[in-house]
């Protein structure tokens, strides 16, 4: 079970880029683990640090005013690539609880919701909005489907009603697909041919 | 919806929604996605693991081992195993990665291509060639590239690991049916133009988001007369432009390909099933949410100038000349400037292999040019077969003399530099003409630069040593 999600209120992060693939948000090399956790460290790491290890001090996670910024904006198509789970897993593990984003790619956005990382496309207004107010607070209401910014901008939200309830209450699929082996059974018993 | 029986319906439909139909345990609702079941998982050392835990943590079950197929490749070495047996692993977590998918296989009875196996391969070179990847099923592994398997005319996609855990555990997922979209190319491929070329030609012109929320249908004429090989290395790249599959309707090359393979049907289910296969078409009149036309005439050998498989252009071209802010970035990092030609820049590194060319096929491109020359001096080359079934093919053809007599590398079979997370890399700074599928920023190796192009083109940039037009060598042939 994950920690329920209802409302978030933190300063954002912004990466201005667009087409930010899965393996710059979690490079190959650290996918060797077994492990979900730990992957934070790791996360945007060759943006974020030099090649001597050092921080890269142009990158937003290493300025000071990011601190504690649990909301990315970034550019359109925001986790195209890979299907890795690693890549929403590092983002947690890094603290980021949003990502906000003029489209998010498909299987990056299905992966991030199945573990509680709110994934949102957000229009380009919103975006270029998000952009001005760059590291100011944004609150993300799941309950109400909206998305304020300090400077009194509202903006509302479509989610799929399911991916909703699960992320309101910290479940998954898992147990809805239990639920349903009934019926999985009957199908397989019942399929006049099987490819 | 719960029978398989051909679907009668009034309102003509596309493949994919037919194979959707066909696989439909209950149908969306508004308040809940389709529950949708799945034929075929395939499943690899680096996204199954924490799937498999879960399924520990929650006291469950693999509900279909039968319907579920492993292999190593990602993170494995390419090297030859060592005199005392040793493997030249990139580090213990790798090795223990490999230990974990094998210990998981053999707690619940699931298959496994293992090291000894004489079927070993990537995964997406291994389920079409043991004849695993059928016309009309699902199938899904936790790697974006199983859109490769849609050739067959499946409904394949790429999962996450929490969706490994649903369909190890039930044998279904839940799924929002997609949207359609129909590539339809059209016309002859000009001498020197292969299929990677077609692929890299369409996401440029859809772009890397272009396929967002859709499942392709590539059709028309150009991908009927195109080989099985040539229709994965197509289906493959579809999640470059971002769509969630890709797929081409099975017709006779389909069958011919699949016939004796190992996991096909034989006897009277094989003709029972080729009378199922041959209705897994578009009906005529079915309508696509959109439609992409592409006249293969237009299409030159393609190469990537940038840092996603959007930005690419003809080989002889050159790269945009008013390049926006993401256009930039990409020519800063490949070290180009706005409106600079590809060609004649040099090359450190070639790579042949990966599931987009790593087949048989493509390494006869590669050993077509390389015959009787050398790779240039300045360029490393590692030409990896995408399964021991490749490499034991392309030794009985003697390819592998050919390159090794050539200069270059002669690997194992795995994922090797296409994604470079067994220790096969490129060196910071340097340039790599690659056979794989992806250039995104550092992808064959901290500060590595991908240029990604087609068998023929790699093998011609090797002997050159710098970016080279393949169609120099045919005319060369020619004359
Ligand atoms: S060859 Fe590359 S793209 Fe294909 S499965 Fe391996 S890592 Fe993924």
């Amino acid at each position: 079970m994950r920690t329920p999600f209802s409302r978030l209120v933190s300063k954002t992060m912004v990466i201005d880029q667009s087409d930010i693939d899965t393996d710059q948000i979690i490079p190959a090399r650290f996918l060797t683990t077994t492990q979900r956790e730990g992957l934070g460290k790791h996360c945007f790491a060759d943006w974020r640090y030099q090649a001597d290890g050092s921080p890269n001090p142009e990158f937003v996670f290493n300025h000071d005013d990011a601190a504690g910024a649990a909301i990315l904006v970034a550019g359109a198509n925001f986790g195209c690539g890979s299907s890795r789970e690693h890549a929403p897993w590092a983002l947690l593990d890094a603290g980021i609880r949003a990502v906000l984003a003029p489209s998010i790619a498909d299987i990056f956005r299905n992966n991030a919701l199945k573990n509680g990382l709110l994934a949102l496309p957000v229009d380009e207004s919103l975006y270029q909005r998000l952009l001005q107010r760059r590291g100011h607070a944004v609150e993300i209401d799941l309950q109400r489907q909206g998305i304020v910014l300090d400077d009194g901008t509202v903006a509302l939200f479509e989610l799929e009603p399911f991916l909703r309830r699960c992320l309101m209450e910290g479940s998954d699929d898992f147990d809805f697909l239990l639920a349903r082996l009934p019926a999985i059974a009957n199908f397989e018993g019942e399929r006049a041919w099987t490819p | 919806m719960s029978t398989a029986e051909p679907i009668v319906s009034a309102a003509p439909q596309t493949l994919f929604d037919k194979l959707w139909a066909l696989h439909e345990v209950e149908p969306e609702a508004v308040d809940r996605p389709a529950l949708i079941y799945i034929d075929l998982h395939l499943i690899h050392e680096v996204t199954s693991p924490q799937a498999f835990a879960e399924l520990s943590r929650r006291g469950l079950s693999v509900r279909r081992p039968d319907r579920t197929y492993g292999t190593i490749d990602h993170s494995t070495p390419t090297t030859p195993v060592a005199e005392d047996g040793s493997r030249n692993w990139v580090s213990s977590d790798a090795e223990h990665q490999v230990a974990t998918l094998r210990s998981n296989c053999k707690a619940w009875g699931i298959a496994l291509e293992d090291w000894d196996s004489q079927r070993r391969g990537i995964v997406h070179v291994m389920g079409p060639e043991l004849g695993l990847t059928r016309p009309g099923m699902t199938i899904v592994c936790g790697d974006s590239h199983t859109s490769t398997h849609g050739a067959f005319g499946a409904i394949a996609f790429g999962i996450g690991t929490t969706e490994v855990g649903h369909v190890l555990a039930t044998q279904c997922l839940m799924q929002r049916k997609p949207k359609t979209m129909a590539i339809e190319i059209d016309g002859p491929l000009a001498p020197g133009v292969d299929a990677k070329d077609v692929v890299l030609h369409v996401i440029g012109q859809i772009g890397v988001g272009g396929g967002r929320g859709h499942a392709i249908e590539f059709c028309g004429s150009t991908v009927r007369a195109m080989s099985m090989e040539q229709r994965m290395t197509l289906c493959n790249m579809s999640i470059e432009a971002g769509a969630r599959c890709g797929l081409v309707a099975p017709d006779q090359t389909t069958f011919d390909y699949l016939q004796g393979r190992r996991y096909a049907p034989s006897g009277e289910a094989w003709e029972q099933a080729q009378r199922h296969w041959r209705a897994l078409v578009s009906d005529a009149d079915a309508v696509y949410d959109s439609h992409v036309r592409i006249n293969a005439r237009d299409i030159a050998p393609t190469l990537s100038w940038g840092v996603h498989p959007g930005q690419v252009m003809a080989v002889d071209a050159h790269t945009p000349a008013s390049p926006d802010a993401d256009q930039r970035r990409g020519l800063r990092y490949m070290g180009f400037g706005a409106g600079d030609a590809a060609i004649g820049r040099p090359v450190q590194v070639v790579f042949v292999g990966s599931c987009t060319n790593g087949r048989l096929s493509d390494l006869r491109q590669v050993a077509s040019l390389l015959r009787g020359r050398r790779v240039h001096p300045s360029v490393r080359m590692l030409v990896v077969p995408g399964s021991a079934q490749v490499k034991r093919d392309a030794e009985a053809e003697g390819l592998d003399r050919i390159f090794i007599e050539a200069g270059a590398q002669w690997r194992e079979p795995g994922c090797s530099m296409c994604i470079a997370m067994n220790g096969d890399l490129v060196a910071p700074g340097e340039l790599a003409v690659s056979t794989s599928n992806r250039n995104f920023e550092g992808r064959q190796g901290p500060g590595s630069r991908t240029i990604l192009a087609s068998p023929l083109t790699a093998a011609a940039c090797a002997i050159a040593g710098r970016i080279t037009d393949p169609r120099d060598y045919l005319q060369e042939a020619a004359a």
